[in-house]
């Protein structure tokens, strides 16, 4: 009897954080100590990771497949959480958000892409969108008394609803043309110059460029990007910054190198110009900033248009470096965002960069930190963001687009600036005023392997490398 | 029978009249209510491929989104309601505490 029924294996990890997420929302009510659910969430986290590790097989008719390009995304997004959780309850008992319900939307906006990572049906793909875009909806606004994290989450909302139904219109014309959802089955069934020559396929890889664009941030679908990073409180900001952005960057390798690898020529025809202006826009943009997590949303935007290049060399060199970039992307941004935490005080936002000055002299350990990450963000040697720049800048230049790697450096050097100049603040003006810093034992650790994964995928990044090479063979035929 | 390509230029029209909808007006509730309309008008193009290639999965999938639209209504609703307690207004032009 029980032989008939299928093994559901493969999604253990995500059937594990959806019953622990539950059970966390249900359970606070009688939990006084709050720093339960932070242990809760990083036990299972690790669990999950080790879980995600061991699991491997197809699901639900095939629609879901544990299959290691999942695998390399599933460990960004599980590290991302524990990084997350760690920065989390020094920051939210500062401002008022400390929570079960805040876990248990951090571990099902995880889940959501989880399952966009695995995902082999398009379907699935819109469903894991969704749920991870409704539980960060919810996150950001959670600070609503405060009207600037309402603002920013309608905001994010608004343009997150629309670039959905952009997707979905997309997933509906290439049902229309193909007959089925499964990515397989589509990839299968385009060839150039079959299919591929077709206005409506060509409609809909547009459409899909516009959806992942506002998911990831790309210029000019990067409207909501600095608001909501700004309004939202810090340690939401971090998770925002990295977890949906790689569960896109996830989706984008699905659709475009997996499902339309034979339209490859006409998809890249419209990245092309999106990740040239992402470049620049971000970059410029971030000069005139004075707000440091505005700064730090333009930062990503920047790096989401360096991202992009590894989809545009459609290769599984570009790919990998794609995968190695949102990894190492991961240790920095959410390093950065967990130093803009150490400042908040009850009455006290800081988040101006002038805020910064003198940094060195007052807290010389936190500058330093910081200036790591400052560093990475800007791709300086031994560190980690040089390394994900040199790998995507290479793709790209062996796929043949040479123009676009030329302006890829120029918009390097400008994004070289903000950063450089926060750090001019730091170390070469005099204190101001007299900074509290707020450093609980967990942010202390989060930073602790934030600042080693830094440097040490700085100077060694080969294992990932290659595992990000071996994890997308199977997406290219 | 009406020709599939009927529903989709219908299924084009009223996307582009959501979407037009969404960018010209400012009011959040009509920005909502467009964003229903852009899901549903892709509703109308599934359900009329499901029933053209004899498919379920389509009609599924339409399922499926009047859920996430429901599950999006809850949300944006709830942020309105907040948004309009504090303020008393609700124009996006309004909110201008954010600079972008």
């Amino acid at each position: 009897m029980w032989s008939s029924l299928p093994s559901f294996v493969a999604v253990y990890p995500e059937i594990l954080l959806v019953v622990v997420a539950s059970i966390m929302a249900l359970a606070d009510r009688w939990v006084k100590l709050k720093d339960v659910f932070a242990w809760i969430t990083i036990a299972t986290s690790v669990i999950a990771l080790i879980m995600v590790f061991a699991v491997e097989g197809a699901v639900f008719g095939n629609s879901y497949a544990a299959d290691t390009y999942g695998l390399f995304f599933k460990m960004i997004f599980l590290l991302a959480l524990i990084m997350v959780t760690l920065v989390s309850p020094g920051y939210n008992r500062m401002v008022g958000i400390h929570f079960g319900e805040y876990y248990a939307l951090l571990m099902f906006a995880v889940t959501g892409m989880m399952l966009m990572a695995s995902s082999k049906d398009l379907i699935l793909l819109f469903l894991g969108l969704e749920l991870m875009s409704l539980s960060v909806y919810v996150l950001a606004a959670l600070l609503y008394s405060d009207l600037r994290s309402l603002e920013g989450a309608m905001k994010y909302f608004l343009l997150g609803a629309f670039s959905s139904a952009f997707l979905l219109l997309a997933i509906t014309f290439l049902y229309g043309l193909t007959g089925t959802t499964y990515i397989d089955v589509i990839a299968k069934k385009v060839f150039y110059p079959g299919l591929a020559d077709n206005t409506a396929l060509l409609l809909s890889a547009a459409l899909f460029v516009v959806a992942f664009g506002f998911k990831v941030a790309l210029v000019p679908f990067h409207m909501w990007s600095p608001d909501a990073y700004e309004g939202a409180p810090t340690s939401v900001t971090a998770f925002m910054a990295v977890g949906p952005k790689a569960a896109g960057f996830a989706a984008m390798g699905r659709v475009f190198i997996e499902a339309l690898y034979n339209a490859r020529v006409d998809w890249v025809e419209y990245l092309i110009p999106l990740a040239l202006v992402t470049m620049f826009v971000g970059a410029i943009l971030a000069v005139v900033q004075t707000n440091i997590k505005r700064l730090l949303a333009y930062s990503s935007i920047t790096h989401a248009g360096y991202a992009v290049l590894g989809i545009i060399a459609a290769s599984r060199e570009g790919m990998a470096a794609t995968m190695l970039y949102l990894f190492l992307y991961l240790f920095m941004t959410i390093g950065a965002f967990s130093v803009v935490t150490l400042f908040r005080q009850k009455d006290f936002l800081g988040e101006e960069i002038t805020d910064y000055q003198g940094l060195s002299k007052t807290h010389p350990w936190v500058a330093l930190v910081m200036l790591i990450f400052l560093f990475s963000l800007v791709g300086i040697p031994p560190t980690a963001g040089f390394i994900g720049k040199f790998f995507v800048f290479k793709a790209a230049y062996e796929a043949g687009h040479h123009l676009l790697v030329i302006g890829a450096v120029l918009a390097s050097a400008i994004a070289a600036y903000p950063y450089l100049r926060i750090v001019m603040l730091m170390y070469m003006k005099e204190p101001e005023k007299d900074l509290a810093v707020n450093v609980t034992p967990y942010v202390f650790a989060g930073l602790i392997i934030s600042v080693v994964g830094v440097l040490i995928l700085g100077v060694y990044p080969e294992p990932v490398i290659n595992f990000a090479r071996t994890c997308c063979a199977g997406l290219i035929p | 029978m009406i020709p599939v390509s009927w529903f989709v230029v219908l299924t084009l029209f009223l996307f582009s009249i959501g979407a037009l909808g969404f960018i010209v007006r400012r009011n959040v509730i009509i920005m909502l209510i467009c964003i229903e309309i852009m899901l549903n008008a892709v509703n109308i193009s599934l359900v009329a491929f499901g029933r053209a290639l004899e498919h379920t999965v389509a009609h599924v999938l339409v399922f499926f989104v009047i859920a996430v639209a429901a599950a999006e209504a809850a949300i944006g609703l709830a942020l309105v309601v907040l948004l309009f307690k504090k303020t008393r207004e609700v124009h996006m032009d309004e909110f201008r505490l954010l600079k972008g």
